[in-house]
């Protein structure tokens, strides 16, 4: 190895450290902040875990006002059903632009690029109307079902689908005497698992920590999901108020991300590679 | 033989309907829950509406009376503010992502514990944008432990109070966005490059092409559509750029509103329950992002590109 | 092998949350058409869940916090009529959440199921009178509360929940007076003495404040934390309300807030703190140069009490004298007086209910025993003058205000709270102006710009009104 190599290798590594120092860094304070008490907080920061792991903990889950764990669930349901139907259908909408010559493709698929620029609040105050004129308030079906149609997820499938599925596969699995039902489902899907694992996880992850509409469509107690809740904590009267709490929580809502997401990483990681190398 | 011809026979005669068939789902829900409301949207953007305490004023028909008057403020300042935090963020994630993508994507570098990095990089992104900014405004606080640093090491004499200064805000709020999304540019980047075919890199090197030159010349073109992507997928982000602001500056944009984004500024007009005028900044947003977003997505694929056009 | 067990695991989980997504949303969709079906069912439901009448069994109660949920299960619950259900329906004040679901719940009271329907909520002072001059709310006397039931509180807090023809439409438990809490060793060192009596002289009006502040800077101390401490002195004390007609005013007390405020930023007399932040709080406790804070009873107790220990609590510290701070504090009337948080709770007109929302506020806001109860066992400062009065003249002491009894310094200030004042848009304006005018303070703009920084965001707030 030369010189100059070793020089480039010893670079990468001062850069990587520091990048992971610094991604590290943020997890070690909230962590920290969850062994404090709140006037412990209030009062300053500190690198040294504090003493009230336990405390906070049992606060937190003893809270009569706050179904922490009933909001973890609520969380799990729509995050996970969102990533699932959202991966789906836009993997099916993507291979129905991608393995079938018609009319309008062009057309449709420029259509789903322009509405991909639409920021979700543009709509909001429609789909608040819209939702309760449907009597869905306080229900999880519009948290959910609006995640089929999600362009961005589209967008990169049909890329995918560009460089990784050769439409002789198709050709092939028609020849064979299968329906189109069939070769999307167990045919291509398999093929861009890698994919669909990437996108179901940033999905995943998006759904999980989103606050704005959840905040406005949800209203019982027990239907509430956990991003709402910490925001609850946060607004807690002054007698109750406890920062010590909130970073617990915090703590709580992002460990079954952070476990899923260490999990998956591997596959993910290594699955888009292996998938991409065969394009 | 026979059987070949009559598939593509078949194909182009009855497959057709399979397409559409497969675009009704997205198109259904698209409909209910995105284009009623965006219509309706549009539809109260030319009425004066909204409430006051309990009482509801309107819906009285104004014209474009509600245009005017979003003209009329500070919407470029903010569309500024907007693009701004957007940049600060971006070109270092944009940088940095792609140095470790290759990084990454070198094989003869080596790397030792790459798994471990790449693992690690995406991890922020799992926290919470109100949570992290939650964090930062501890940690860069006047009594924080950043400041502690900086006078412990001399560097300063008094605690510099950087929510207060216009550059301090924004920078923070660039950190956190360029923290956020860099581990999921890398991952994205990596993977497009590794789909190249290692002996293209291979030969360029033996051709004795500098790094460089590897990158322009290989690398470069081969992960376009990707690198389109993620700067699509990002300009988008950042002109809904929305949650990080609104927690570090405590919902108002300070200081002397310099940080306030688009959606900050709509976001008010939703708190105050003033459809008309939500409206209209919508579909002035509307057609600000579809301007911006398609001119960016042809200037970048144009050239080389066969999408949809096969 | 690896892999497969990570794809298998990542199934599992999905088909989980799936399975049980799809679970949760069947049983949603069974109550959503049954919320929706024709109206003949719905009525066959509705007749076979209430008996005779019309009146649900459940009782609604909006709230932002739990604060009044403890005091009604502490103080209430137990009196509850057999087969009756309360039910708390909370949002966090956050981003306004709170007051929008409730305008919605009230806004479609008519059309709600009896079970459905608002029956109680609360208000802070800063939006009451959105509330109190609207027709969602009871007048009192409709529900059998009288003025005889409300003859021992204090007169700003029924004030403040009158419309505009003077019926009563919100009635509170606690009263919340505001002192002017200072450090006694620093009032030694700078005054030569920490009696109450002698340091209300040195800040008995503005001017005096101003001369005792140049003298702590002298001494290396700060008068005040930051921008918001006197902020609350002022507004409550100004001479016209915020509103007149449609037309924004700033009076004369919002302009000495903001001259003196920055007065004291150029000067250095602040530690130009926000309020609420960690260096807010951290001036209450050890090492503190800040010589003082304006702070309610609620506020010595459970937020300077806690922030003054240099050991915490959950550290093995404990809230007694030579722990940090805690004992070297008084309290003095100051400036002026003012009043600083308290809730109030509304009966909502259209409830099913209003025997029980009734009683609950008697019991809660009225009843003396009740009320002493609560002094004694929560430290709120109970609105009710003969309950406080008697607790004034007995030997209660604090051990945070080094053995000092303030309940009659809190009753005399309760007394002289004026706050007819105030408008419905007091929550928007008074968080706008703060805003603005810390940029001010901080030097980033001149007053002319936050002015304007200040007529902008009004406008996104309330469009009806009109700025300059």
């Amino acid at each position: 190895m030369s010189n100059a190599e070793k020089l480039k290798k010893a670079v990468a590594y001062v850069v990587l450290s520091l990048l992971v120092f610094l991604c590290l860094f943020f997890f070690y304070c909230l962590v920290i902040n969850a062994t404090r008490s709140h006037p412990e907080i209030s009062k300053g920061f500190s690198f040294i875990p504090g003493k009230s792991f336990g405390t906070n903990l049992h606060n937190v889950l003893n809270n009569k006002n706050l179904p922490v764990v009933q909001g973890i669930m609520n969380s799990l349901i729509i995050a996970g059903s969102s990533a699932i139907l959202s991966v789906y259908v836009s993997a099916m909408t993507a291979y129905g632009i991608h393995a079938y010559e018609f009319k309008l493709r062009k057309t449709i698929y420029l259509f789903i690029i322009l509405i991909m620029m639409i920021p979700t609040q543009v709509t909001t105050l429609g789909f608040l109307r819209l939702i309760n004129a449907m009597n869905l308030m306080d229900n999880f079906i519009p948290l959910i079902l609006p995640s089929m149609a999600a362009p961005v997820v589209f967008y990169f499938m049909v890329s995918y689908f560009e460089s990784n599925l050769p439409l002789e596969i198709v050709e092939s699995a028609r020849i064979d005497g299968s329906n189109e039902f069939y070769t999307f489902n167990f045919i291509v899907l398999p093929i861009v698992k890698p994919a669909l694992a990437v996108q179901g996880i940033f999905g995943f992850v998006a759904s999980w920590n989103n606050y704005f509409v959840p905040s406005l469509v949800l209203k019982s107690n027990s239907r509430k999901t956990l991003p709402i809740l910490i925001a609850q904590l946060r607004s807690a009267d002054f007698l109750k108020f406890d920062m010590g709490q909130v970073y617990m929580l915090i703590t709580i809502a992002i460990i079954p991300v952070a476990i899923i997401y260490l999990c998956l990483s591997k596959f993910i990681i290594g699955g888009v590679t292996a998938g991409s190398v065969k394009g | 033989m026979v059987k070949e011809k009559k598939a593509k026979t078949r194909k182009k005669v009855s497959y057709a309907k399979w397409g559409y068939i497969f675009l009704i789902p997205f198109f259904a829900t698209y409909s209910i829950f995105s284009l009623i409301p965006l219509i309706n949207t549009f539809y109260n953007s030319l009425f004066e509406n909204y409430r006051s305490g309990l009482t509801h004023i309107g819906p009285n028909f104004v014209g474009f009376q509600n245009y005017i008057s979003i003209f009329q403020s500070d919407l470029l300042k903010y569309f500024g503010n907007t693009m701004i935090l957007w940049v600060i963020g971006f070109v270092p994630q944009i940088i940095i992502s792609l140095i470790l993508a290759v990084w990454f994507a070198d094989f003869r570098m080596k790397l030792r514990g790459s798994a471990f990095f790449k693992t690690i990089i995406y991890l922020p992104n799992v926290i919470m944008a109100a949570s992290f900014a939650m964090l930062i405004f501890a940690l860069f606080s006047d009594n924080g432990p950043m400041n502690n640093l900086l006078m412990k090491a001399g560097m300063s004499d008094e605690p510099i109070r950087f929510l207060a200064t216009v550059w301090g805000t924004r920078g923070l709020i660039g950190l956190m966005n360029f923290m956020m999304w860099f581990g999921n540019t890398t991952i994205l980047l990596m993977a497009a490059i590794m789909g190249v075919d290692a002996s293209l890199f291979e030969a360029a090197s033996i051709d004795g092409a500098k790094s460089l030159q590897i990158f322009t010349k290989v690398t470069m073109p081969i992960i376009r559509p990707i690198f389109v992507y993620v700067l699509i997928t990002s300009m988008i982000g950042g002109l809904q750029m929305f949650d990080v602001p609104q927690v570090l500056t405590n919902a108002q944009g300070t200081p002397d509103r310099t940080s306030m984004t688009l959606i900050m500024f709509l976001n008010n007009h939703l708190y105050s329950k003033n459809y008309g005028m939500a409206g209209a900044l919508s579909v002035i947003l509307f057609i600000i992002t579809a301007v911006l977003s398609l001119f960016v997505f042809f200037i970048l694929t144009n050239s080389g590109d066969k999408k949809g056009g096969r | 092998m690896k892999k497969k067990v990570v794809s298998g695991l990542l199934c599992a989980v999905m088909v989980a949350s799936l399975t049980a997504g799809c679970g949760a949303k069947s049983t949603q969709t069974q109550e959503t058409t049954k919320g929706s079906t024709t109206e003949t069912t719905s009525k066959e439901a509705e007749a076979k869940k209430e008996e005779p009448g019309k009146e649900g069994k459940v009782i609604n109660i909006y709230v932002w916090n739990d604060e009044f949920k403890a005091r009604y299960e502490d103080y209430y619950a137990s009196k509850l009529p057999a087969g009756y259900t309360v039910n708390f329906v909370t949002t966090p004040s956050e981003n306004n959440a709170y007051q929008n679901a409730l305008d919605e719940a009230l806004l479609n009271q008519a059309d709600a199921k009896a079970d459905d329907k608002v029956d109680m909520f609360l208000v802070e002072a800063d939006y009451i009178l959105k509330y109190v001059n609207s027709d969602s709310t009871l007048d009192l006397k409709e529900i059998g509360i009288t003025d005889q039931d409300m003859s021992k509180q204090y007169d700003y807090t029924k004030v403040i929940a009158q419309d505009t023809k003077g019926a009563q439409k919100g009635i509170s438990w606690q009263g919340c007076p505001g002192l002017y809490i200072y450090r006694r060793s620093i009032a030694k060192d700078v005054l030569g003495t920490d009696d109450p009596a002698e340091v209300q002289k040195a800040i008995n009006d503005w001017d005096s404040f101003d001369k005792t502040a140049a003298k702590m800077k002298d001494k290396g101390y700060y008068m005040v934390s930051g921008f918001d401490d006197t902020y609350r002195t002022f507004s409550n004390n100004v001479s016209s309300p915020w509103v007149n007609g449609d037309k924004v005013v700033i009076d004369p007390k919002i302009e000495k807030w903001i001259e003196q405020t920055k007065n004291y930023t150029d000067k250095g007399y602040n530690q130009k703190t926000v309020l609420w932040a960690a260096e807010w709080a951290s001036g209450q406790g050890p090492d503190s140069k800040v010589f003082g804070y304006f702070m309610p009873a609620w506020g010595v107790d459970f937020v300077m009490a806690k922030n003054s220990l240099a050991k915490a609590e959950a550290d093995g510290g404990k809230q007694e004298a030579g722990n940090g701070t805690f004992g070297d504090w008084a309290a003095t009337i100051g400036p002026e007086s003012y009043n600083w948080g308290g809730t109030w709770l509304c009966a909502a007109a259209g409830t099913d209910n209003a025997d029980i929302v009734a009683d609950i506020m008697k019991t809660i806001c009225t009843d003396d025993a009740t009320m002493k109860k609560i002094v004694e066992e929560k430290n709120d400062f109970v609105n009710n003058k003969t309950v406080m009065e008697a607790l004034a003249k007995s030997d209660y002491k604090s051990e945070f205000l080094g053995g000092q009894n303030p309940l009659q310094m809190y009753c005399d200030a309760a007394e002289k709270i004026d706050m007819s004042k105030i408008s419905p848009y007091d929550q928007g304006l008074n968080e706008s102006i703060q805003t603005a005018m810390h940029d001010y303070f901080n030097g980033t703009v001149d007053k002319d710009t936050a002015m304007k920084n200040f007529y902008t965001s009004l406008k996104e707030k309330y469009p009806e009104l009109k700025t300059e």
